[in-house]
């Protein structure tokens, strides 16, 4: 038992950390992070650097070369996700793509449309997204109703998508429609990709409980996609967007924003009852809790890695992490904001600087037990995918799609 | 990275297991429970014939001089099987305090009898209905000899010798009492965990041998008890999987309301809960067992997070494990109240949670001096 890199791993660490100190500033410490100035100067500076990983061959690390990746191993992009979270460089807008919409590409669609679209994606220069969700489809997401009508070679898109995260700086998407109402749920789903900027497509953002608006609703009129853009058979919808579920689930992992060191140190300076916080034992009681959450998924991600080491799957620990990480990040801020009395309601942008990390966690964590699975739905695929216990009885099975009451009554 | 226990520890835990298994150790706890004795014999004569007293003791005091992390995954298994034998207090904390702070002679005394299972120790510290601090201990050596009372001491009446905590002057030193010997007064005390036995220990000018030196007793005491809570935190690491996994089973057996009640996510969310509480107590215990078998700087914390996540961990398995089974959790016949049992035995065993979430939080205070 050690935490030591094997030879391959070492030198395969310090390639990359050469790399990037020649390409990138390092961090001068845990709160120098890259912020941009503003959604959209925020894309071109993510653009420009992926340009700079693709030319380089570190962009896409785990697709195959062919497509502008890198091919490694599981491993080297653990590797690689330390070293880079040592630099200072831009990110956000290209997940939902070469996470979720790339893999699915890659299945599905010919080989003249991955040549077409996947080194774009890889090289940032087109963003993509994905239209799942829907008003009425959360949790449940083969509830979808979106329609898709074949007419020759062309199908025809009416409905609406939820949460759709970057649609309106997305150049394409990948969308699942139900194109056959009169089956069973599950059945006659159809899987396609599409150019964001066809006519009927409406962008609407969603404001969100802090204010902000990460993510937006889809309206979708007469939509045109033409047959060659479907990807996978019609009526296996399903079972292509099961690729990108399963993607979503290992890319959500642990909540950023204050954890155990942002709480401990706060007690440690913040007066409570005439003397220190960190002094109080109900305050040291608490911040061993959530020590001990926090040790125990870094060392569960340590297990994990040390499996793809040695070149094994993960065990079923990678799954807790999300549901203990947006609890404790939503009990600490609460906790932040308390040890601050009154002044604690205060907003982030009035509240101390080096404090409102507390009150930006108060809205974010609520958001965060939500997206890419909510914790009910993650404590399922616990017990049912790790601990092998059966499905809850369905009162939709085996029902055609369009005689099952959804949505809210 | 490789953050995992080697194929031949893995191997030694199955076999560990399966001998377990084999031998019913949790039908044995169970008779121990209801019976007189105050431990299985003929089990821990099997355990000793297996090696695993002997495990991290070193070859030249007659142990197998295998290392802590062999030990961590015996410790699982005897946790997961709820064995009623004195393994603990004559491992975890006996053989620890003699193989770490003793004398040469004492070593060479007491070691080869305790890999062999010929002696069995234990560790007498608690007093009153308040753990014990450098100020509050009464026991005391003055003159050559000891005076004072201890109470709770698991495995107290079987034991061979303890090493029992008491003040000199104005230290709080360790020192060895032969259990047999003049001026020891034992009398048996009945627990909520009658699977393991327990005994209050009183010392009248009883003789001693002294185990390290008084001036850092107190720095050494807490040093043998991180070393063995990391050993505690596998045992309850192992009740608490087991506890899960009979709660996991009953419930896929279960028909209720024309349907398998495993399938009613109130029942499969609470499964879900447990095996979160397990995870993140096994991933703490693996930490703790790689700052043990290192003996790395970072043991205090290791041991303190591993022993408070290991904790919860059963403590949440073993009271949802009774929940899950409904009436029948409730009952004498079914084995569900043993593992609660001896939950609050491991619990109580070397300090409270309360305890040692503040040890946990002195001990990152220190780490993080400026």
């Amino acid at each position: 038992m050690d935490f030591n890199d094997t030879l391959e791993e070492a030198s395969f660490r310090k390639e990359a950390y050469n790399w990037l100190k020649d390409n990138a500033p390092l961090r001068e410490g845990s709160k120098d992070n890259w912020k941009a100035a503003s959604e959209e100067e925020g894309l071109k500076e993510v653009k420009i650097w992926q340009d700079k990983l693709y030319e380089s061959g570190w962009a896409c690390m785990h697709w195959p070369k062919e497509f502008g990746g890198r091919a490694s191993t599981p491993i080297e992009r653990v590797i690689w996700g330390q070293e880079i979270s040592k630099f200072k460089v831009p990110g956000g807008y290209l997940e939902i793509g070469q996470g979720m919409a790339g893999p699915v590409m890659m299945m599905y669609a010919t080989e003249e449309q991955k040549e077409r679209h996947l080194p774009a994606m890889a090289r940032g220069e087109e963003i993509w997204c994905q239209l799942f969700s829907e008003p009425a489809a959360g949790s449940d997401v083969a509830g979808i109703k979106t329609k898709s009508v074949l007419e020759g070679d062309t199908w025809t898109i009416n409905g609406q998508k939820i949460w759709t995260s970057g649609a309106h700086f997305s150049d394409w998407g990948i969308l699942v429609t139900r194109s056959d109402p009169s089956a069973p749920k599950h059945k006659g789903l159809t899987f396609f990709f599409l150019d964001m900027k066809s006519p009927g497509i409406e962008v609407r953002p969603i404001k969100q409980i802090s204010g902000g608006a990460n993510f937006n609703e889809v309206y979708f009129t007469d939509v045109k996609i033409p047959d060659s853009q479907r990807l996978g058979a019609v009526g296996d919808g399903w079972k292509v967007s099961l690729t990108t579920l399963m993607n979503e689930r290992l890319a959500v992992g642990d909540a950023g924003g204050p954890d155990f060191d942002e709480a401990f140190n706060l007690a440690r300076g913040q007066d409570l009852n005439g003397s220190l916080a960190i002094e109080n034992g109900a305050v040291r009681e608490q911040l061993a809790t959530w020590y001990c959450q926090q040790s125990g998924l870094k060392y569960s991600k340590y297990r994990n890695i040390s499996a793809l080491s040695r070149g094994e799957t993960p065990g079923p620990q990678s799954s807790i992490t999300k549901i203990v990480s947006a609890n404790k990040l939503q009990e600490i801020a609460n906790y932040g904001m308390d040890l601050m009395d009154a002044a604690g309601i205060l907003r982030e942008d009035e509240a101390a600087a080096d404090q409102s990390v507390y009150q930006y966690a108060f809205y974010g964590s609520a958001g965060l037990r939500i997206a890419g699975g909510t914790d009910e739905i993650l404590k399922n695929i616990i017990s049912e995918q790790v601990l092998g216990m059966p499905q809850d009885m369905r009162a939709d099975k085996g029902i055609p799609f369009n005689e099952i009451p959804s949505g809210n009554k | 990275m490789n953050f995992e226990f080697s194929a031949d520890q893995m191997q030694l835990k199955d076999i560990a297991r399966k001998f377990l298994e084999k031998e019913d150790a949790v039908k044995r706890a169970r008779t121990v429970l209801e019976g007189e004795a105050s431990y299985d014999e003929d089990l821990w004569k099997l355990i000793i014939e297996m090696g695993f007293t002997a495990t991290a003791i070193p070859e030249e005091y007659d142990g197998l001089g295998l290392g802590y992390l062999e030990l961590c995954v015996i410790a699982e298994e005897l946790g997961r099987s709820i064995a009623p034998t004195p393994f603990s207090s004559s491992v975890y904390l006996a053989t620890e305090f003699i193989l770490k702070l003793g004398s040469d002679e004492l070593k060479q005394k007491y070691l080869p009898k305790l890999a062999s299972g010929s002696m069995i120790g234990t560790f007498a510290h608690t007093e009153g209905n308040t753990a014990p601090t450098q100020n509050n201990i009464t026991c005391e050596v003055k003159d050559g000899v000891l005076n004072g009372r201890k109470i709770v001491v698991t495995d107290g009446d079987i034991a061979d010798f303890a090493i029992v905590s008491a003040k000199e002057g104005s230290n709080i030193g360790l020192y060895l009492l032969d259990l047999k010997s003049e001026g020891v007064e034992i009398k048996p005390q009945i627990t909520l965990d009658p699977s393991r036995s327990h005994a209050a220990l009183s010392f009248t000018n009883a003789k001693f041998q002294s185990i390290g030196s008084a001036s850092d007793g107190w720095e050494n005491l807490q040093y043998i008890l991180n070393r063995a809570a990391v050993l505690f935190a596998f045992e309850q690491l192992g009740g608490a999987e087991a506890s899960m996994n009979m709660a996991k089973d009953y419930a896929m057996g279960r028909f209720a309301f024309g349907r398998s009640i495993a399938s009613f996510q109130a029942i499969k969310h609470k499964l879900a809960d447990m095996f979160v509480a397990v995870e993140l107590a096994r991933s703490n215990c693996y930490y703790g067992a790689w700052a043990l078998s290192t003996d790395a700087p970072e043991l205090a914390t290791a041991a303190a997070t591993a022993r408070v996540s290991a904790s919860q961990a059963f403590h949440e398995c073993s009271k949802e494990n009774i929940q899950t089974h409904g009436g029948m959790g409730f009952t004498w016949e079914f084995d569900c109240h043993l593992y609660y049992k001896r939950c609050r035995q491991l619990a109580a065993n070397i300090g409270s949670q309360s305890i040692w979430k503040n040890k946990l939080i002195s001990s990152l205070e220190k780490a993080n001096q400026l």
